[in-house]
């Protein structure tokens, strides 16, 4: 695929992933609870599309003509909260307050407390279906906003996740595009062992859509990707993105118990040494 | 006999009409929309109606998205499938975010008939009026359904419609008014109060002529708003007359009896009785033998009267 990012893009997006896995990693360790996990695997998903693709204002969140998100795997309300902070909704230091009573940083993204949150989530499998009335609701005004979710592997568990798969191939969702995080792992082990989603691509494409299979963390390969979904007419498109849960903190890498457990002050202060030292 | 019409038609022609009036109004259905009337808006607006197929919650998560984007979503099933398929995705994908999604349930209660217990939701009004956010409303009769689906279009915030598949008689005259958190006085009495809703109003009106001739002077509220409900009225009501029973389609646990009960422990403790499902599943059967056989019939009311009556 030819380049679509300027390498000053490139290194920009990057700084701004890297900005966000911190402030994931000390939010959730400050709150004692949260997915550190699947939080840090849909962080370049989430820089890209908040960074390079959607054309949104934080200053106006509630903007009637904007493009939309939906987190159907709202656990990553961490990845939400700290992009949407580093995208300027709301100070950083308010993501200290995850978790927390009285904080508009609910353990699970809620619309009516949180600027910038589209959609309340966190029951899995009911995100999608919310994204395709959102993309009705744009087809219906003639508007040319578009929809974007992200969706867990895992989730693709829930029957309501066809149901609503069906639907948008049905009624041709040209301007929905949305995202599986398949990092291959769920609370209780892989996914092939504990309920097999698989084969992910092929069950989409029989469900009708436009399937585009890339490396989540490539962040010019996600940016691509958009771009090539906004050229296919009359079908919404899925892109299935290979990701590595707990991406960029070495102990988290590829470990189910990472999914919903908070690192200790000490552990935080490591992998925050690690994802700073990071090279850009 | 009075020209009898059902809930569901008159919410159907009322849906048409305001789909005519404003052109946010957007109508979904689960494969039912010849059941739910919900075809009648479909034929007029077809740009505007979305079949979502035999999906309940896609159905309920989709016309949170077209509420969350500015539209307003009737969305359509039987209260079964509406409040029960559907419940979680009604709770958090609607009520917890307080979007604009109105739910008009239809075939509600064991007058569905035939088709059984599987389909006759004896359940619903406790299911929705126990989640926060969620106002319910049970229409008695054609007009006031009328009523009720235009209160709903303009009120901002979820809304769940209680409709029926048997035709009802005409309870209200053209100029009635719904009003939200409202009873509805439709005799005056001091003995007993007799508090209704949905197709149980016409029998409790009829009861309380039945009582009146045995020297009970009975008053009858319809109360179709039933989150919030009219705590006034019912405390006025316990005050006034010393006892009260309610009459519904539902089951005695969670429904309009239960609502009502709340209200009186905590202001003013009188006699009560429970008209309605007595707990149980209903069961195949034309819709006059299961209100017979699970008594909820005029007779049911005059005896339950009697009987609370003694308690004062």
């Amino acid at each position: 695929m030819s380049k679509l990012l300027t390498p000053e893009q490139v290194t920009g997006l990057k700084k701004h992933a890297a900005a966000i896995r911190h402030n994931i990693i000390e939010m959730i360790t400050k709150a004692n609870s949260g997915h550190p996990g699947g939080s840090l695997s849909a962080t370049d998903i989430l820089t890209v599309l908040y960074f390079a693709e959607m054309k949104v204002d934080p200053t106006e969140p509630r903007q009637a003509g904007r493009d939309r998100f939906v987190l159907s795997k709202g656990h990553a309300a961490p990845a939400l909260y700290a992009t949407l902070a580093e995208r300027g909704y709301f100070p950083v230091e308010e993501l200290l307050t995850l978790r927390q009573i009285n904080s508009r940083m609910q353990g699970h993204p809620s619309m009516k407390d949180t600027p910038g949150v589209d959609m309340s989530t966190g029951s899995l499998g009911q995100g999608l279906s919310a994204a395709n009335g959102m993309a009705l609701a744009a087809k219906l005004d003639n508007k040319d906003n578009r929809v974007f979710a992200l969706l867990g592997d895992g989730e693709l568990e829930e029957g309501q996740i066809w149901e609503a798969a069906m639907l948008a191939a049905h009624y041709g969702l040209d301007n929905l595009t949305i995202f599986v995080d398949f990092n291959g792992l769920q609370i209780d082990g892989e996914i092939e062992k504990v309920m097999s989603p698989l084969p992910i691509a092929e069950k989409w494409r029989a469900f009708g859509w436009n399937v585009l299979e890339i490396d989540g963390h490539d962040l010019e390969a996600i940016f691509a990707a958009i771009q090539s979904a906004k050229q296919v007419k009359g079908q919404p498109t899925v892109i299935v993105a290979k990701t590595v849960k707990g991406k960029g903190v070495c102990d988290m890498e590829n470990v189910a118990d990472w999914h919903g457990k908070a690192p200790s002050p000490e552990q935080c202060q490591a992998y925050l040494a690690e994802l700073d030292a990071c090279e850009i | 006999m009075a020209k009898l019409i059902a809930t569901r038609e008159a919410y159907g022609d009322t849906l048409k009409a305001l789909g005519d009036e404003n052109k946010d109004i957007v109508v979904l259905d689960a494969d039912l929309s010849k059941s739910t009337k919900t075809s009648v808006f479909a034929k007029a607006h077809p740009d505007r109606f979305f079949n979502i197929g035999i999906a309940e919650q896609n159905l309920m998560g989709t016309a949170a998205g077209l509420a969350a984007a500015g539209k307003i979503p009737f969305a359509s099933t039987f209260a079964m499938f509406a409040t029960g398929r559907a419940y979680e995705q009604v709770r958090n994908s609607i009520a917890y975010p307080k979007l604009n999604v109105k739910i008009a349930a239809t075939h509600a209660g064991l007058t569905v008939g035939e088709d059984g217990a599987s389909h006759q939701a004896v359940e619903d009004i406790s299911l929705m009026r126990t989640i926060p956010n969620m106002t319910v409303i049970v229409p008695a009769d054609a007009r006031e359904t009328e009523q009720a689906v235009r209160f709903a279009a303009q009120y901002v915030g979820p809304v769940y419609l209680r409709l029926g598949r048997m035709g009802v008689p005409a309870v209200f005259g053209e100029n009635y008014k719904f009003e939200l958190g409202k009873a509805a006085l439709l005799a005056d009495g001091r003995d007993v109060t007799l508090m209704a809703c949905g197709v149980m109003v016409s029998k409790a009106r009829e009861a309380a002529d039945i009582l009146t001739e045995k020297g009970i002077s009975a008053r009858v509220l319809n109360i179709s708003s039933i989150k919030p409900i009219d705590t006034e009225a019912i405390i006025c009501a316990a005050q006034q007359t010393g006892a009260i029973v309610t009459c519904e389609e539902h089951n005695i646990i969670g429904g309009l009896g239960s609502a009502v009960a709340e209200v009186v422990v905590e202001h003013c403790p009188v006699p009560m009785q429970r008209v309605g499902v007595q707990d149980s599943f209903g069961e195949s059967g034309t819709p006059n033998d299961l209100l017979k056989k699970y008594h909820l019939l005029t007779e049911d009311i005059v005896e339950a009267v009697l009987q609370v009556i003694k308690r004062k």
